[in-house]
């Protein structure tokens, strides 16, 4: 019962808007201290997984890449390239990349698109010109429903790949619990998902512009 | 063997560089927490396995305690027209050279996991990322024509606009290591099944559906949630009591957690990162553009294990 103060201590942190990172570790620390760990061990495990996740932020190395591009002036070039052509609008570009981040990530090219890689260098900025906010609040909405179509897409189209970790945990689960499927037998079924997170975002997609040529 | 260990001494030696440009940063007003801050992940980058459990723990206080001050940002000394000027003379090049990571990643992908003796098969995604990194830089590099240090003063200028969340998704998969060694999930498994009626095929399911999202929410990654409620409600009642399909109830029981994804900060590297790299206002404004789709969805994938499990 206790250990689930760490759950407090996370939930309490983040309304509070301290330092997340602060908020992280104060919460391994009350849970692991009410689970009966002395600090040392509870320091240790938390060291021991940080090495183990490095992979995690390797991502930023694309970063010098990314910033030359963008000194040399990709942003601006994707800008007028979104803005000579004809019928672009933002519908038409966001409900593109979500059926493009679906289709890729189902064939299991999930590392092909993500945040640094093409929505801050590339979408976002398509998105803006083909919006053309009124005001930066605006602005940062369009920005922010870019990313989001971003992770709709790759949630929603990667479990259709047979090979991704999801799918691999599943069926590692349910083995070990004296149930044997093929990954093509759990891949299959987020095929109805992956087709209703396309109607949904898509229609919500039109609905953002249609609220905004309203008003 | 090509695998994790060159990459990460890649990504050692790009975090060292931003602490060296960081540190010589006069547009930055707290240069040396930045210097220090990414010194620190370059070493955990280059040395970690050398430097044992307490020892890497500590590194991570000092990284927390850093950030906890708050870190500075530095500026670019390119101007908006400077950038369109440049913009104008490189043209479509400019495409070309940003599809050469995602290029390399989908020619490695293909490719090494035919070579399992050349590059590690466990680890193919990332040697791709690294070595489309490498490509793209030495491309750009001879290219473009500009000096061997402008891309990493510009990636110190973006790394700064991500600031502390840029290890905020490492931290939170420390901390889920931390939660299963405290048997947190057993808990929170034993509480979604006694809340579930008796008797109810349907209370069962929604049970489960939202189970899935909740704690997916609470720890940030549906792979921590799926275990727990699958053994808690998903194979027990949904399988084992009512005979449902376990391919469908794990399958879309795991796609429930992913909409518990996108509602959460607890995700930090899809929702907290992005609103940071896109240097948006609001921490949480990527979570509020994913809501509205999260909640239908969910209630999709609810219907859809109601329907489909018990064909």
């Amino acid at each position: 019962m206790l250990v689930l103060s760490g759950i407090a201590v996370m939930i309490g942190g983040f309304m509070l808007r301290l330092n997340p990172l602060l908020v992280v570790l104060c919460a391994a620390l009350a849970s692991g201290l009410s689970a009966g760990m002395d600090p040392v061990a509870v320091i240790a495990i938390f060291g021991k997984a940080f090495n183990n996740s490095r992979y995690v932020s390797v991502v930023w190395i694309v970063l010098p890449v990314i910033g030359l591009l963008e000194r040399r002036g990709l942003q601006e070039r994707a800008r007028g390239v979104i803005a000579g052509m004809k019928g672009a609008t933002l519908p038409r570009l966001l409900t593109g990349y979500l059926l493009f981040r679906q289709l890729s990530a189902a064939l299991g090219l999930v590392s092909i698109a993500g945040h640094a890689q093409t929505v801050r260098p590339l979408l976002a900025p398509m998105a803006e010109a083909t919006a053309e906010p009124r005001d930066e609040a605006e602005a940062e909405r369009v920005k922010a429903l870019a990313a989001a179509t971003d992770n709709i897409g790759l949630f929603f189209g990667e479990d259709i790949f047979i090979a991704i970790g999801s799918i691999l945990l599943m069926k590692g689960f349910l083995a070990q619990n004296g149930i044997e499927l093929s990954p093509f037998s759990l891949s299959v079924w987020a095929i109805p998902t992956a087709v209703a997170a396309f109607l949904i975002h898509s229609l919500r997609i039109r609905l953002f512009e249609w609220r905004r040529h309203r008003k | 063997m090509i695998g994790l260990p060159q990459v990460y001494l890649l990504a050692g030696l790009i975090f060292a560089a931003f602490a060296v440009l960081s540190a010589r940063d006069a547009s930055n007003p707290r240069r040396l927490a930045n210097a220090a801050f990414w010194a620190l992940l370059a070493l955990s980058m280059v040395a970690g396995d050398w430097l044992g459990d307490v020892a890497n723990g500590l590194l991570v206080l000092a990284l927390v305690g850093i950030a906890a001050f708050g870190l500075g940002r530095g500026t670019s000394e390119a101007s908006v027209g400077e950038r369109a000027a440049e913009a104008a003379r490189h043209g479509n090049r400019l495409f070309f050279l940003a599809l050469v990571i995602p290029l390399v990643a989908l020619a490695g992908t293909l490719c090494f996991n035919a070579l399992p003796d050349l590059v590690d098969p466990k680890q193919v995604t990332l040697v791709s990322l690294a070595l489309g990194t490498l490509l793209a830089l030495t491309i750009g590099l001879a290219w473009l024509r500009v000096r061997a240090l402008e891309p990493f003063e510009e990636g110190r200028r973006l790394m700064d606009a991500v600031g502390w969340a840029a290890v905020l998704p490492q931290m939170l998969a420390s901390l889920g290591a931390v939660f299963a060694a405290a048997g947190v999930g057993d808990i929170v498994g034993q509480f979604a099944s006694a809340a579930i009626p008796a008797d109810s095929r349907l209370a069962a399911v929604i049970a489960y559906g939202l189970g899935m999202a909740a704690f997916t929410m609470v720890m940030g990654n549906a792979f921590a949630a799926f275990p727990v409620m699958a053994a808690g409600i998903g194979l027990p009642i949904l399988v084992h009591q009512y005979g449902g399909d376990p391919a469908v109830v794990a399958a879309i029981g795991m796609l429930c957690g992913f909409c518990g994804t996108l509602m959460t900060p607890m995700a930090a590297n899809f929702n907290i990162v992005p609103a940071a790299l896109l240097e948006l206002s609001d921490r949480n404004a990527v979570v509020k553009a994913q809501v509205p789709t999260a909640l239908p969805l969910l209630a999709v994938n609810i219907a859809l294990i109601w329907f489909l499990a018990f064909r």
